[in-house]
């Protein structure tokens, strides 16, 4: 349903000098979400990959310059076709109740994103609303409330609710577990894999890849602004079938598992300057041209890889 | 070549520093101008009484036939004087008040703020047309009254942020790691305040000139021998039914656009000095 | 809203009134008793050498100019207590009379500009702040800006050429044509007479509002949950009047209330260009003709307006905003 080919995004910014800069947030994400299923896209807070919702919905800041290509329904996703089916056919799910107006009750605000959805009729949308909370399971007097005297999980319940009040075939959920405990959280992602078995598909956001990774169908490991490799779940159960060694050595730094010593994230974004490959100076199986050469993407045992030493 | 140059440095922090530069070439003028010319103004000349504007008397003549144009340029420079004293004065009493409010305890500090409150309960040309009667009017009563009255503001600013720099976790470590408490003030907090400083006694500039002018408008600040905008502005009244509208609208121009000046400069310093939009 | 927690609220600022008035009334007259202008002299004015040492004598003492200033204090805030302002030295009337018609004057002049500026001011503030940086804005702003820096006196002075003189349009002074009473005026008139000094005070006035509601609203249009609205396709249009607006709206209104002060001066200088019989004027003469009872009532006065203005402020803020209304112990 949505493909994003080499998809880059830098910001521009005046630097000391008297003269604008550019920084790099993505240097290159690529990315395929198909419908009915979850796509993650799993790397440290501050690689970026918030922004990758945004620049989808073509949301970004002024200053921010896209390059790269997005697909979606098979069609090229313009500037123009998106301001006319956001809302309707992808819907974000935001990270926090910061997203909502806190003036207005939440639903009041449910059924706006109804009729922006396009259901015209005022009746229809607040019926559209009224349904939608009721399918989270929260009461009809919550939708008199305002953000700030929701809890966490109702919270989470209530910025899903406006993505799913209409029917939005694309999901982008920024963060789904930001904040919430693990109970809530399994709550939460639970809905987000209901929603993908009716057929919608969903691509997820987020750090927290272990607790993701059991509704996930894919993950995308992203780093410094590079897609580094595209996995199947199932090659982070038992055997182990990961390829990057990025991969690997984030999946022994959780808890769970060895508990390792996490690599450190470059504290500057590279700007793309190094032209090799960024995680080259922490890697385990660094190589001679690791440094100067960016691996191309190849394919490798049923999945994606960006390595010359995969 | 020069186009080129102009068009490398079309960025804001470029043109800003050109907008301060012109300000302050503006008020270099007015005071040159002043010093050199403005003695003229006091010269009667009963022939030329009542004259619109023209090219030798660019702002016309009163109704002794005195040059407009130099009355306003020795009027300007007397209510520039008497805003900024009065200004600079106010500031340094909000300074002082303001680091004694956050730095010698809670009692002085309730204090300070309460003073602050009874300050700006009346409005404030009340106050200041109180203190002036108090001190008997005159140009020294203007002064008096803009300058103990301007204070409030600049006070809670410059209190609020020695607050938070005191609560701030870099100066606990600074006092943690063993510096003294005046090196932290000179080294870690004077760039904090300084720029706060410098900008909050500009920007109250505009509000002291206005403000005297309005009270030597309203009669307060009265005296031929200092003849400030509004004592020009108040005796052109009564020639005002007589249509002699350049009385008024000369003196009344040349004031806004000096005020505009400061407020100009003062902001233009402001984006220039504060971290957050010093790289827009 | 709980009754009880209202109560308590109205209970704490009349108690902080008071308190702020004290301070005020204290302050006012150290103030005034050190005034160099001798009270005596400012009463008799003209017949000054006419009168004997006897005849001024008689005056100190009836005035009690011959007390302590402590004492002299005690027994006028004593008697302000009991609502006794005293007689103003130029009206010879109580001075709480004088005040209360002067006001009910200025009364109209204000409420006029202030509505006027309030509504104009947050349509513009709206206009800028939707299209930051559109050209619309920055003739808006620097209108605003350039209102900021003029003097209300001249703005007046400037109307009353162009309208009363050169257009004679308006009346060049008073609130109803010299020569009839307050009473014989028909409501038109007065119209006629409150335009220009309305003019005036609106017209600075706006500037102020304008700045803060364009703030306020880029500030809205900049905010995470208009980029929220926009991801889920509303138009620009669209979350100008739902969400900035809406958001833009409690401030503004806050400030329109909190800026009686302001107004209050403004009215002063208008009221001195127009010659406006309103409280302003009669400030200015009090001030000048050295009447302390009257400058000191008209102090007091003011103070009492000034944290009206606030305090409806401070309710508005507390009680309309939902999320205060929570702190607040709903």
């Amino acid at each position: 349903m949505l493909k994003v080919e080499n998809f880059s995004v830098s910001f521009s910014y005046n630097s000391s000098q008297l003269s604008k800069k550019q920084v790099s947030a993505i240097t290159s994400l690529d990315i395929e979400v198909k419908a009915g299923e979850i796509m993650a896209v799993v790397g440290q807070s501050g690689a970026g990959k918030s922004l990758l919702a945004h620049a989808i919905l073509g949301i970004l800041p002024r200053n921010a310059h896209t390059a790269g290509k997005i697909y979606f329904k098979g069609r090229s996703l313009t500037a123009q076709r998106i301001k006319k089916i956001r809302g309707k056919e992808i819907a974000l799910i935001p990270q926090s109740i910061n997203y909502l107006n806190p003036l207005l009750k939440v639903g009041t605000q449910v059924a706006r994103a109804a009729r922006l959805s396009g259901l015209k009729n005022r009746d229809e949308a607040k019926q559209a609303a009224h349904s939608a909370l009721a399918r989270y399971l929260l009461d009809d007097s919550v939708a008199k409330y305002y953000p700030f005297q929701l809890s966490g999980g109702m919270a989470r319940r209530i910025l899903t609710a406006t993505a799913t009040v209409g029917m939005a075939d694309l999901l982008l959920a920024d963060e789904p577990t930001n904040g919430l405990d693990a109970l809530a959280a399994e709550e939460a992602l639970g809905h987000l894999r209901e929603l993908a078995d009716t057929g919608k598909a969903v691509l997820l956001i987020t750090h927290d890849i272990e607790s993701v990774l059991k509704i996930t169908d894919r993950v995308s490991v992203f780093y410094d602004g590079i897609t580094l490799e595209v996995a199947n779940t199932s090659d982070f159960t038992g055997k182990l079938c990961l390829r990057h060694p990025y991969t690997t050595a984030l999946w022994a730094a959780l808890p769970t598992n060895s508990f390792t010593s996490p690599p450190s994230q470059a504290t500057t974004p590279s700007n793309g300057k190094t032209g090799g490959c960024p995680y080259h100076l922490h890697c385990a199986k660094h190589g001679p041209d690791c440094a100067d050469e960016l691996p191309r993407m190849q394919e490798l045992r049923d999945g994606l890889v960006r390595c010359h030493n995969a | 070549m020069f186009v080129q140059l102009y068009r490398i440095h079309l960025n804001r922090r470029s043109r800003t520093l050109v907008t301060v530069i012109s300000c302050l070439a503006l008020f270099a003028a007015v005071f040159l101008g002043a010093w050199l010319y403005g003695e003229n103004g006091e010269i009667t000349n009963l022939q030329l009484r009542k004259l619109p504007p023209s090219w030798e008397q660019p702002f016309g003549t009163d109704w002794l036939g005195r040059d407009m144009f130099a009355r306003t340029l020795k009027g300007l420079r007397i209510s520039l004087m008497i805003g900024l004293s009065a200004a600079t004065a106010s500031a340094i009493i909000a300074l002082i008040l303001g680091l004694a409010a956050a730095t010698l305890g809670k009692a002085v500090d309730t204090a300070v703020t309460w003073l602050i409150d009874v300050a700006i309960a009346t409005p404030h040309l009340i106050l200041l047309i109180l203190i002036a009667f108090a001190c008997g009017g005159g140009a020294k009563g203007v002064i008096i009254a803009v300058a103990a009255s301007h204070w409030p503001v600049l006070t809670r600013i410059i209190r609020a942020e020695v607050l938070q720099l005191r609560s701030s976790a870099f100066i606990h470590l600074s006092a943690k790691l063993g510096r003294g408490p005046l090196w932290i003030a000179w080294h870690h907090m004077l760039p904090h305040l300084l720029p706060q400083f410098v900008i909050g006694l500009l920007l109250m500039f505009p509000h002291a000139i206005l403000h005297a002018a309005a009270l030597t408008f309203l009669g307060f600040g009265m005296s031929p021998h200092t003849p400030a905008i509004g004592v020009l502005l108040a005796e052109s009244m009564r020639y005002l039914s007589m249509g002699l509208w350049w009385l008024a609208v000369a003196p009344g121009l040349t004031l806004i656009i000096s005020v505009q000046a400061f407020d100009i400069l003062g902001n233009s310093l402001r984006v220039l000095l504060d971290p957050k939009t010093c790289r827009e | 809203m709980p009754q009880s927690l209202f109560l308590k609220f109205l209970l704490q600022k009349s108690i902080k009134l008071l308190v702020l008035l004290g301070a005020v009334a204290l302050l006012s007259f150290f103030l005034v008793s050190r005034s160099p202008i001798d009270p005596i002299d400012a009463y008799v004015g003209a017949a000054i050498l006419k009168i004997s040492p006897e005849q001024r004598e008689v005056i100190a003492d009836r005035w009690g100019l011959d007390k302590p200033p402590a004492e002299r204090f005690f027994c006028w805030a004593g008697r302000l207590v009991r609502g006794d302002f005293g007689i103003s030295t130029i009206y010879n009337e109580p001075v709480l009379s004088v005040i209360g018609k002067r006001f009910i004057t200025s009364f109209w002049l204000m409420l006029l500009a202030w509505s006027f500026s309030g509504v104009l001011g947050f349509l513009l503030g709206i206009a800028a702040g939707a299209q930051e940086e559109s050209l619309l804005d920055r003739v808006i702003r620097l209108y605003a800006f350039t209102m900021a820096s003029t003097p209300t006196f001249w703005v007046g002075m400037v109307l009353l050429t162009i309208f009363s003189i050169e257009l004679d349009w308006t009346p060049i002074c008073c609130a109803w044509p010299p020569g009839m009473s307050a009473e014989e005026t028909c409501f038109w008139q007065r119209l006629h007479h409150l335009l220009l000094p309305a003019l005036t005070l609106s017209l600075i006035g706006v500037a102020q509002i304008t700045l803060h509601t364009r703030g306020k609203m880029i500030e809205a249009m900049n905010s995470e949950y208009v980029i929220f609205a926009r991801a889920q396709g509303d138009s620009t249009l669209g979350i100008v009047f739902r969400h900035a607006v809406r958001n833009a709206a409690l401030p503004a209104i806050t400030l329109q209330f909190a800026s009686l002060g302001e107004l209050f001066g403004g009215a002063v200088l208008a009221e001195q260009v127009f010659s406006y019989p309103g409280l302003g004027k009669t400030t200015v003469e009090a001030g000048i003709r050295g009447d302390v009872p009257l400058l000191l009532g008209i102090v007091i006065f003011s103070a009492i307006f000034v944290f009206f203005g606030n305090t409806l402020a401070d309710i508005i803020y507390k009680y309309i905003d939902p999320r205060m209304r929570r702190m607040a112990g709903t």
